[in-house]
């Protein structure tokens, strides 16, 4: 295979996998930013994926080319109804954050499944009317030589990703919300010492993560399968934290391992085009991100920058 | 106008937390331009009467009146509004954010929600440079000493506009040479047209700079007094309720054989680091060794390693002749050591268990407390409760929580128990942090007791006034090693806070010649 043709099938299918990481990541880096462990992001990306998918199949009559844009929207508006269930659990009722986000993982796809089930009479929704597909990026795939390989006939969203990645380090480094974000998440007494309150500050960093998982979601339904079940998102909520977790807590270093792990995923497809892992049987390639995933997190927990006061609950005057 | 020039009043203030009193009627006024000391025990109510006037708490019943004028502070921004300011004893620094973005938290400079941060360290340096405050507003607070993070924490309430300063029991961290430095800013502070509030509880500093005290005991304000016309004694008998003695009466040393030998001792941090850097020193019977330093200087981890919590990484540890360098901690209790340790709550007790459990628990496994693996609790009670009397341990009963105690009592708890075993050598590591006067005195007296009895102590302790109060010999450690001992008669504190902040033996006793 010609070498432009095989870089630029390694690059698009790297971003398609990572597109939906990199939402969900930043989603996560928002709310542990903030204090709280959000490990339902695994079901926020369910609900995120399942809302698209119902969008999408249910919409496209009147939204038409629009309506996988729409769909993660609507699947960001889910995460956000979601997340305000770990929300209230963790920040008011003070609930432990893993036994709060672990409800929601098994709460998530049983009832999404159960919809599904109750809408379309099964237990996928079957093909959706209109998926993302591949698109060029703002004219930039006319540049000699770079331009094919990362801009032409692409993941559109991974691209989105990407924006929104740069959008949300200069929102959390360079921006007063930012500030008062990390500092409820690191020392919250000094933070409600100053005046800032504290619980509204974790809420914010919560819902966005809502959002941004939702979205994840979504994309995961919209630009990869095609269809909503409950093999849709399977671990890549997991995968998302482990890959803020790698980019220690920072927007754009969680945007570079999520296209690391997006990679990863891609090697399964790909892998059979590339000389010497074409050799490695299939399900070591399918087996990889998870192992890395793990590796990974063994590896860099407890040696990461975590913030200070992540997942200790905090009580006011306290 | 009179009223006028009384900046707080604060007028039969009540606080209820359920149906326990922590404030009862109170009454405090501040003078503008004077420092005001409260003096209080711990747990007499000072830190949450100051909660009222920093808005983190409000008052169950009575006024608050701020330059005359009635107020309801209701929140830390309406605190803030008011001029009111709290330097914490606990620092409340975010350790990643740079000594700007801790400064101007919650009242940042921005365009358009953007960080301006050019103006912020601009302003930043310049109030530093008004009220002599040095810091270095670019750096990370994790990265500053712990003088400069204080000097950040009054910058922060100068900055919101702060004219009544409180400072909340500042000292307990900081050598006596920056205690020095902070007597200074705070007259100068004063100079300045502040007002100052300063909770403590220690008297000599009240001494130094305080105008007028209030004395705060058992959630009541017992008096408010002019520091210059009132003896240290006065304060102190004031504030307990009782004659307390400062000193401790002790004869004279009469060291016998070594207890402990530590020989070439190096251990290291879980980060890697040597924390404790070859270090060599003994423990004899009958004598009490105190090892001086600021917290951090390797303390911590020498006193683990030889407890057993901590590997060493070379060296020998001697006890009773016996090598115990690296063995399992039970072993090493019944090598005959008692161990008093820094951190009561995470290593002295269980909290959550009752009295007798944890009065039982270096012993539990023993007859006559346990029968086949099966616990006696009657004998563990009836134990429990002979120490607990003979300890003047002051609890409902028995089998009330070890949470449900005070500070003080929990400390005597702990003393009991390891007393109690009757072992050669006691570590005690800040066996008096947080406590009051009274319960101070005691413990001190049950060590001197233990030394006279032919036992070896060895006290740690980030408290000079203790250190050189209960020893005999004082062991000074910096950067993980001991850089000097000194007898405990002849040294001045002077020349012990020289040795702790790292300067040579030889430097330090000819500069405090000098000084004198």
């Amino acid at each position: 295979m010609d070498i432009l043709v095989l870089l630029q099938l390694i690059v698009s299918s790297s971003l398609m996998y990572a597109a939906p990481l990199i939402f969900t990541a930043l989603g996560g880096t928002f709310s542990e930013r903030s204090g709280v462990v959000n490990i339902g992001l695994e079901g926020i990306m369910v609900m995120g994926a399942f809302m698209s998918a119902v969008f999408n199949l249910l919409m496209f009559d009147t939204f038409g080319g629009l309506t996988p844009w729409l769909g993660l929207l609507a699947g960001g508006l889910i995460g956000v109804l979601f997340s305000l269930i770990h929300a209230v659990a963790t920040i008011n009722l003070r609930a432990d954050h893993i036994v709060s986000g672990t409800v929601i993982n098994l709460a998530a796809p049983a009832l999404a499944v159960f919809l599904t089930k109750i809408i379309f009479d099964a237990a996928q929704t079957g093909p959706l009317a209109r998926s993302f597909g591949r698109s060029n990026i703002l004219g930039l795939q006319n540049i000699p030589v770079i331009g094919p390989i990362f801009f032409e006939n692409t993941s559109g969203p991974a691209y989105l990703g990407i924006l929104v990645a740069g959008i949300a380090w200069v929102v959390l480094f360079k921006t007063r919300f930012g500030l008062r974000l990390r500092s409820v998440g690191e020392h919250p007494q000094a933070a409600e010492t100053l005046g800032i309150n504290v619980l509204r500050f974790k809420y914010y960093g919560v819902m966005i993560s809502g959002l941004l998982g939702g979205i994840g979601g979504a994309i995961q339904a919209q630009a990869i399968h095609n269809e909503f079940g409950i093999l849709t998102v399977a671990g890549q909520g997991f995968i998302a934290m482990a890959a803020m977790i790698f980019g220690k807590w920072n927007p754009l270093g969680a945007m570079g391992a999520a296209v690391f792990f997006g990679f990863a995923q891609s090697l399964s497809r790909v892998g059979s085009y590339i000389p010497v892992i074409q050799d490695i049987p299939n399900i070591w390639l399918q087996v990889l991100p998870y192992l890395l995933t793990i590796l990974i997190l063994v590896g860099l927990i407890g040696r990461s920058e975590a913030p200070k006061k992540l997942g200790i609950t905090y009580i006011k005057g306290n | 106008m009179v009223q006028s020039e009384k900046v707080i009043e604060m007028i039969g203030i009540t606080k209820k937390f359920g149906e326990f009193k922590a404030n009862d009627n109170i009454h405090l006024d501040v003078k503008k331009g004077e420092i005001h000391a409260l003096l209080g025990e711990n747990g007499a109510g000072k830190s949450t009467l100051m909660n009222m006037l920093s808005g983190l708490l409000t008052p169950t019943s009575g006024q608050i009146r701020v330059n005359g004028q009635d107020v309801s502070i209701s929140s830390p921004n309406v605190a803030n509004d008011l001029g009111i300011g709290m330097v914490h004893q606990h620092f409340m620094l975010v350790e990643k954010f740079s000594v700007t973005e801790n400064i101007v938290l919650g009242k940042e400079e921005h365009r358009f929600g953007f960080m301006d941060k050019d103006t912020a360290n601009k302003q930043v340096q310049e109030l530093s440079d008004r009220y002599g405050l040095s810091v270095d507003p670019k750096k990370l607070v994790e990265n500053i000493t712990v003088g400069m993070q204080q000097r950040v924490e009054i910058l922060k309430t100068l900055y919101r506009g702060a004219d009544i300063l409180i400072f909340d029991e500042p000292t307990g961290v900081l050598t006596p040479q920056e205690i020095q430095e902070l007597m200074s800013i705070m007259r100068k502070l004063v100079s300045e047209g502040k007002s100052i509030i300063l909770i403590t509880h220690k008297l000599d500093e009240i001494k130094q700079v305080a105008d007028r005290c209030t004395v705060i005991r058992r959630g009541k304000s017992i008096d408010t007094v002019n520091v210059r016309e009132t003896s240290q004694q006065e304060l102190a008998d004031m504030m307990v309720g009782r004659s307390v003695s400062f000193t401790v009466d002790k004869k004279p040393a009469e060291p016998k054989e070594a207890v402990l030998k530590v020989e070439n001792l190096t251990v290291k941090e879980s980060r890697g680091y040597d924390a404790v850097k070859n270090v060599s020193f003994e423990v004899k019977a009958g004598e009490v060794l105190g090892i001086a330093g600021v917290d951090g200087n390797g303390q911590s981890q020498l006193i683990s390693a030889i407890t057993g919590l901590m590997k060493s990484a070379s060296g020998k540890i001697t006890l009773n002749g016996k090598n115990i360098t690296n063995k399992k901690p039970r072993m090493i209790t019944e090598s005959g050591l008692g161990h008093i340790p820094e951190d009561r709550h995470k290593f002295g007790l269980v909290l959550p268990m009752t009295l007798e459990e944890n009065i039982a628990l270096q012993t539990y496994y023993q007859k006559p407390f346990s029968n086949h693996g099966f616990l006696n609790y009657k004998e563990i009670k009836s134990y429990a409760k002979k120490l607990i009397e003979e300890f003047d341990v002051r609890t409902p009963s028995e089998v009330h929580s070890a949470s449900s105690l005070s500070g003080g009592n929990q400390q005597k708890a702990i003393i009991a128990r390891e007393i109690a075993r009757d072992p050669d050598f006691l570590i005690a590591a800040q066996p008096t942090r947080g406590l009051d006067v009274g319960a101070i005195e005691y413990i001190h007296k049950r060590l001197v007791e233990q030394r006279d009895k032919g036992r070896a102590v060895l006290l740690m302790s980030y408290e000079l006034d203790e250190i050189m109060n209960v020893s005999d010999r004082i062991a000074v450690m910096y950067d993980g090693r001991i850089i000097a001992v000194v007898d405990a008669k002849e040294t001045t504190e002077q020349e012990l806070g020289l040795l702790m902040a790292g300067v040579d033996k030889n430097r330090a006793s000819a500069e405090t010649v000098t000084a004198e």
